[in-house]
């Protein structure tokens, strides 16, 4: 390699040996200015603030996303859609618009969100049934459930101070998801990389044969992985009743892809083993970005799909490509 | 090395299971039928069969097509978005007024619309070397609103003709759609007697292993995803002739149900083992299930949590199975 050669190609491949997670950040703040350019308006401090409201709610939704992927063997979480929706509907119901019940709503939340998570892991672990599977059919029993429960008919409220806590400005024009996105950011840098469990987590994701053998418990690291991710999926359901103030049957479901496609965006391998929440953070901005871009602009529906498409194609074509057979 | 011999019979059904993953889907699927031909009398008379056929052929050519890019490794994202388009194609260019020659180029042309679908996919997956399930949903947004474009509200009318034809039995004898599986059935029969098989297999479960005695993979791969954007087509046609009309959302719900025929038919997510006649079994029994609930008369805000809980333990049977074989050891 020479380093004196200033082609774009040079620089394509300079830019590549960048973090993903930087690489993310970067391009969500390109595609913010360019936004500025094409939009006018659009670039301005109260846009970039909502921008930043609504990639908390997509990022908070994809922490257990993380996780499973780091996890490895295909891990991906396909019940997290209807996770969301169990945990707003629960939130809603229990509550009834109440402020002093919200922290029986969100022990309600956890919990089930928890219980569905172990389902998950322990078929996972103990049926070796294939994870995108296995989700996915937890998500229909959790649809289903849902269905059976609530006769369709949705009663209830949203609790005043969730909306105040985490959708309204708190600190100054800062709403609190924010500052709680943030928190969960320093949690999770934390939990993966300076715990037991993290290096665990890693551990089972590159190879489950060498994690067993240095002694990692695989079963068990996978086991709470797919609780902590059906809890913390549901927890997302809770934080988002703040925003939308009212639950339908399908309120997660929009939320689902866009959560697995945040975490790869932030350079995670879908294959496991290697990722960062910092990245998935930065991957939600992106993807938020790119919606809000694209309504700004006023594109219609048909043309918004395809050019959503197009564009996210070019993301993971810059650095989400496999390494060839051919080494 | 178990010191415990299995009785020889056991050990026949083993091998026979591993020979045909299927058989144990089949055994499945028969047991559905019984239960639902005790509560629907008519259920193996022509109109039923009919019916049922023509109901399950678009999620079983989507599911076809599935099946072999799962087995070269892959994964499609994309089937019902293609279908949705392919749709919105036939929908709109074929009037009901249209002549013969008309509705075969329009056909022709959704079959192209599809291949060049599988062939964008193919070439993200293979040429770029990009992760197949974020490919084929990025490439899913480009053909769900080609399709919302071409077609945005539910609409179009297909000649009389062409619906009558596909709904009644030739002769008053043979479904149409018990036709077109016979053929799906022909195209793999066909395809595994080549050298393709070996390809196809191989560059799903040793992809290097496979790269290094010289299959060449990524065509395979390419390949793959060709053949599923065509059967996408395939569904869309059955789908349109089956409904005479265009629905630009029609293959929304049909990408996730397609996985999960496969893998019901027995077919592994990790690539290298399966079979498409698993996974028309597979849409059989996801159809079976449904016709029962119906028939049982569940309460209709039951019936979606009956019906994934039935789900959810067909998929788990074979795996229960493996446990217990496990901790015998």
């Amino acid at each position: 390699m020479t380093a004196k050669t200033y082609t774009p190609a040079a620089a394509t491949v300079r830019l590549r040996r960048l973090p993903p997670p930087l690489i993310a950040l970067i391009l969500a703040g390109v595609l913010f200015l360019v936004g500025g350019l094409a939009a006018p308006g659009f670039a301005n401090p109260n846009q970039a603030i909502n921008i930043a409201r609504l990639a908390a709610f997509l990022g908070i939704i994809s922490i257990g996303q993380t996780l499973v992927i780091i996890s490895g063997n295909e891990g991906i979480d396909l019940s997290a859609g209807a996770l969301v929706t169990l945990g707003a509907i629960l939130t809603f119901r229990i509550s009834g618009g109440q402020n002093e019940m919200i922290p029986v709503a969100l022990a309600a939340v956890l919990l089930t969100g928890a219980a569905v998570g172990l389902i998950n892991g322990l078929a996972i672990a103990f049926l070796k049934m294939p994870p995108l599977v296995m989700t996915l059919g937890m998500a229909g029993v959790v649809t289903g459930l849902i269905y059976l429960v609530t006769r369709g008919e949705l009663i209830g409220d949203d609790p005043p101070l969730l909306g105040q806590l985490f959708s309204e400005q708190l600190i100054g024009p800062v709403p609190g998801v924010i500052i709680l996105w943030l928190l969960i950011g320093v949690v999770m840098w934390v939990v993966l990389e300076r715990t037991t469990y993290g290096k665990h987590l890693f551990a089972i994701g590159v190879n489950r044969t060498t994690a067993r053998l240095s002694g990692v418990r695989v079963t068990r690291t996978l086991v709470i992985t797919y609780t902590l991710a059906g809890a913390l999926a549901a927890f997302a359901g809770f934080v988002l009743l703040a925003f939308t103030k009212t639950v339908f049957l399908n309120l997660g479901d929009p939320y689902l892809f866009p959560s697995i496609i945040a975490v790869v965006v932030g350079g995670t391998l879908l294959s496991g083993g290697k990722g960062s929440y910092w990245g998935t953070m930065a991957g939600a901005l992106v993807l938020q970005v790119l919606t809000s871009l694209l309504r700004a602009l006023g594109i219609e529906p048909a043309g918004q799909m395809v050019i959503y498409g197009v564009i996210l194609l070019l993301i993971i074509t810059f650095y989400g490509r496999q390494r060839s057979l051919r080494q | 090395m178990t010191t415990r011999t299995a009785p020889s019979s056991t050990r026949q059904f083993g091998k026979a299971f591993s020979r045909y993953p299927w058989l144990y889907s089949l055994i499945m699927l028969v047991v559905l039928l019984v239960i639902n031909r005790s509560l629907q009398d008519n259920l193996f008379e022509l109109f039923a069969v009919n019916g049922n056929l023509r109901v399950w052929l678009p999620a079983m050519l989507l599911a076809a097509g599935q099946t072999m890019v799962v087995i070269a490794g892959g994964i499609d994202m994309s089937v019902g978005g293609i279908l949705s388009m392919c749709n919105a194609i036939l929908a709109t260019q074929i009037p009901s007024d249209a002549t013969a020659e008309r509705f075969i180029t329009v056909i022709a042309i959704s079959l192209l619309a599809g291949l060049a679908a599988g062939a964008l996919n193919g070439f993200g997956v293979t040429y770029l070397r990009l992760q197949p399930i974020v490919t084929t949903y990025a490439t899913s947004f480009i053909f769900s609103g080609i399709a919302l474009q071409i077609l945005p509200e539910p609409g179009g009318r297909l000649p009389r003709d062409v619906t009558t034809f596909f709904r009644n039995p030739i002769g008053d004898a043979v479904p149409v759609p018990a036709l077109v599986i016979v053929g799906i059935l022909i195209f793999w029969y066909v395809l595994t007697r080549t050298r393709f098989r070996q390809y196809l297999f191989g560059s799903g479960s040793k992809a290097e292993a496979a790269y290094a005695t010289g299959v060449p993979v990524s065509r395979v791969r390419f390949t793959t995803y060709l053949l599923s954007g065509l059967f996408a087509a395939l569904a869309a046609v059955a789908l349109t002739m089956g409904n005479g009309t265009g629905n630009p959302r029609a293959g929304d719900l049909m990408t996730l149900p397609s996985v999960v025929a496969v893998v019901l038919g027995g077919t592994a997510l990790s690539g290298g083992r399966g079979s498409v006649i698993g996974s028309l079994i597979g849409v059989a029994i996801l159809g079976s299930i449904s016709n029962v609930l119906s028939f049982a008369q569940i309460d209709r805000w039951v019936r979606p949590l009956t019906d994934a809980l039935i789900i959810v333990v067909a998929l788990a049977v074979p795996g229960v199975f493996a446990l217990v074989r496990r901790m015998r050891r």
